[in-house]
């Protein structure tokens, strides 16, 4: 049992801000272009293969990755400036971002060579769009409960059942999906589950759209029958993907994108309060930028561990804890701290706005990527209390 | 997280001198003294002057490293505030003086102004120590430029006064007051300067005490049974304790984070400004959530005096108030990036 936590005080190396430098005015150049508007959240949550194709040409996606599969081999920290960067513009990159995030790293580390050298490339260019498939109708928090099939077959698999909320489905070429191949046992009810790379357009592969509560869409229902798995893509051990998720958690779980994702409000608040606010907003707003610096120099902290070799994984479940509860309520603190400005406020249509958008996206933040619930459950076993 | 010799030296000291548990017991002051006496021989109380001023000459990291510990321990005796007052005496080349000090002013509002005939008046509330302290480490303002001066404790006047946790905590009050010294503030030295400085050292000493009641909350969650099991396996406690290490996090990573600012600045400027305010915030905020979930997870035997969680909570609550409170610093830095603008408002956040 340790109770003791480590967040290690990590600056930015100088070459980072310049890449920093690099990335905004990249962004710069492509919101003069009029590709997308950082005050127009609606828009950041789109896809944008140009744009996509365009970073992935600045070596930007896939960056920390070895150079024979196309990557820069760069550091944490200087990919960590990038998403931020990107976050904080609310650039459309959610086509190449998940690629880039998670899928990318268990191709990486799981594929077999023939693969990673034909995939890998792809997605640095910005040219392939992943999703995830892992919950399913019947299971999605308790993930070892999946229960759709890999049924072995001649050179392979057949996938039958289907899989949930799956972002990106609709327009992905690839998903890294989790599928069961035994029944689990009595001793590990982990067991039993194995990592596939799917290719889309594989025949017996259907998508269905669920529309969110915003009026887009973004999940799906993706229902497999009788569709075919070359053995090859299997990746890592037959009936061991449970080995094989907690290390990546820590990255996916401590990035920028776990507390950046309502920004919007707060810079257009700082707008609509002007130069001098009274001393209730001042004292607001200065408690958003305590708590968002706090943020980001423990998201920051987790990086330079990652980086330095360290598995920081309760540390890195605290940055997704605090930091989307964060999110989830900046756009209730920035409605407080706005609802005694002036009516003639220039920018209060498009705080408005953005309030709308940000309320409406709010419940998900503390779904995605793993519950509030799932991940105190994962900081509690760190504290040696379960 | 003591990783330094000098901390490890500290943590030597408090264990064997300052165990609260033993202090929570004790029937007088009498572990006071050898305490104290301790913390002087291993040059722990004058660790930020140098060594020309008869000090120990440590490094800013050291001494904060070191409050990091005292707070781990919630120790009852002036440690931070002669720290401080060498701290202060020193930017204006004043040595110290052997013995205890504190410092003032304590609060943002307070002014103690120093007139032409080279004499201190003015009040300061909410001084730490002041009533044990034999001198004080004291910001003027003017004639002109801001002055540092040390003082006897005994040429003011001191109103007895107690925190939350029972620490003296006073209204001092000069009423043309002679100091022992006197000296000019250096260059873009102010106030401010002093108020961040002790707002640091506040940040620091909070996350030491908020990683103190985590171990003793999940150390009791564990012993306790309650329902034929420890209560550590219920989930409710689970996600409260897991709640308390986000905020012990965010302490110690802004207090951290705030302390790294000033050990490698070289004034107090923006940058500075925005690390020790976002600390002194954002390190309350987990004082007060903190504390409240460490009692709600220790039930009644916390609340009692025999118990040494109140030891760590108190002290957590009463620093919130020296060296401004969050209110006060949340406001200041609100102020600043409104001034500053949404388009600087990103670049100032990754500014750091």
């Amino acid at each position: 049992m340790s109770a003791t936590l480590r967040f290690d005080q990590i600056r930015l190396p100088p070459q980072c801000e310049t890449l920093r430098q690099e990335v905004r005015a990249f962004i710069a150049e492509e919101v003069a272009a009029g590709t997308f508007d950082p005050t127009q959240p609606r828009q950041g949550d789109l896809h944008n293969a140009e744009l996509s194709r365009r970073i992935g040409a600045q070596g930007w996606i896939g960056m920390t990755w070895p150079k024979k599969y196309g990557g820069q081999e760069r550091s944490y920290l200087e990919r960590y400036v990038v998403t931020e960067e990107f976050r904080a513009a609310n650039a459309p990159v959610r086509r190449h971002f998940v690629a880039d995030r998670q899928s990318g790293p268990i191709l990486l580390k799981y594929a077999p060579e023939h693969i990673k050298m034909d995939l890998l490339p792809r997605i640095c260019r910005g040219d392939v769009c992943f999703v995830i498939g892992m919950s399913e109708p019947g299971s999605g928090s308790d993930l070892f409960a999946a229960k759709t099939r890999a049924m072995r077959t001649n050179g392979g698999w057949l996938i039958n059942g289907s899989k949930i909320w799956t972002s990106n489905a609709h327009v992905a070429d690839y998903m890294l999906g989790l599928f069961r191949t035994s029944p689990a046992t009595k001793e590990n009810r982990r067991h039993g589950l194995t990592q596939f790379l799917v290719d889309m357009k594989t025949p017996g592969i259907k998508v269905n759209p669920i529309y969110q509560l915003t009026g887009e869409h973004d999940f799906n229902e993706v229902v497999f029958q009788d569709a075919f798995m070359p053995d090859d893509h299997v990746l890592g051990e037959i009936d061991g993907a449970w080995k094989q998720a907690t290390s990546e958690l820590a990255y996916e779980r401590s990035g920028p994108e776990r507390f950046l994702e309502t920004l919007y409000v707060l810079i257009e608040l700082v707008r609509a309060l002007g130069p001098k606010p009274d001393l209730r907003s001042a004292e607001g707003l200065g408690r958003l930028v305590a708590q968002l610096h706090t943020l980001r120099r423990m998201s920051v902290s987790v990086n330079g561990m990652l980086q330095a070799g360290k598995e920081p994984v309760v540390e890195g479940s605290i940055v997704k804890d605090l930091g989307t509860m964060w999110e989830q309520k900046l756009p209730a603190r920035v409605r407080e701290l706005a609802a005694f400005l002036e009516p003639e406020v220039t920018n209060r249509t498009s705080l408005e706005e953005q309030l709308t958008y940000a309320t409406l996206i709010a419940p998900k933040l503390t779904i995605q990527g793993g519950t509030t619930e799932i991940l105190r459950g994962i900081i509690a076993r760190g504290l040696g209390l379960r | 997280m003591s990783e330094n010799i000098v901390a490890e030296t500290a943590a030597r000291i408090f264990t064997d001198l300052a165990d609260p548990q033993t202090i929570n017991s004790a029937k007088d002051d009498g572990w006071k003294a050898p305490l104290w006496q301790a913390l002087v021989e291993a040059g722990l109380t004058l660790a930020w002057v140098p060594e020309e001023q008869d000090g120990s000459g440590a490094d800013l990291a050291d001494g904060f490293a070191v409050l990091g510990v005292a707070g781990r321990f919630a120790v009852p005796v002036p440690l931070a505030e002669t720290l401080l007052g060498g701290w202060l005496l020193s930017r204006a080349g004043i040595a110290s003086p052997a013995g205890i000090m504190t410092v003032a002013p304590a609060r943002p509002g307070d002014r103690i102004t120093l007139d032409s005939g080279s004499t201190l008046s003015g009040r300061a509330r909410g001084v730490p120590f002041a009533q044990e302290a034999e001198h004080l480490a004291v910001l003027a303002h003017g004639p002109g430029a801001p002055s540092i001066a040390l003082i006897e404790a005994k040429a003011c006047r001191i109103a007895e006064g107690r925190t939350l946790a029972g620490d003296a905590s006073n209204v001092v009050t000069l009423d043309r007051v002679k100091p022992v010294r006197v000296a000019p503030a250096p260059t873009h030295f102010d106030q401010t300067s002093l108020m961040l400085m002790g707002a640091a050292v506040r940040s620091v000493e909070t996350a030491g005490g908020l990683e103190a009641i985590l171990e003793l909350a999940v150390r009791y969650a564990n012993e306790r049974v309650a329902f034929e099991r420890p209560i550590a396996k219920f989930q409710a406690i689970q996600h409260s304790l897991a709640r308390l290490a986000g905020e012990v996090a965010a302490a110690i990573t802004a207090s951290g984070s705030a302390a790294d600012a000033i050990a490698h600045a070289e004034a107090f400027d923006d940058a500075t400004f925005l690390e020790v305010a976002a600390a002194k915030v954002r390190s309350a905020e987990a004082a007060e959530e903190g504390a409240a979930i460490a009692h709600q997870v220790h039930g009644a035997i916390g609340f009692t005096s025999e118990h040494i969680l109140h030891r760590f909570t108190l002290r957590l609550l009463a620093w919130r108030d020296d060296f401004g409170n969050e209110s006060h610093w949340a406001a200041a830095l609100g102020s600043r990036v409104a001034a500053r603008g949404a388009e600087e408002f990103w670049p100032l956040v990754t500014s750091r």
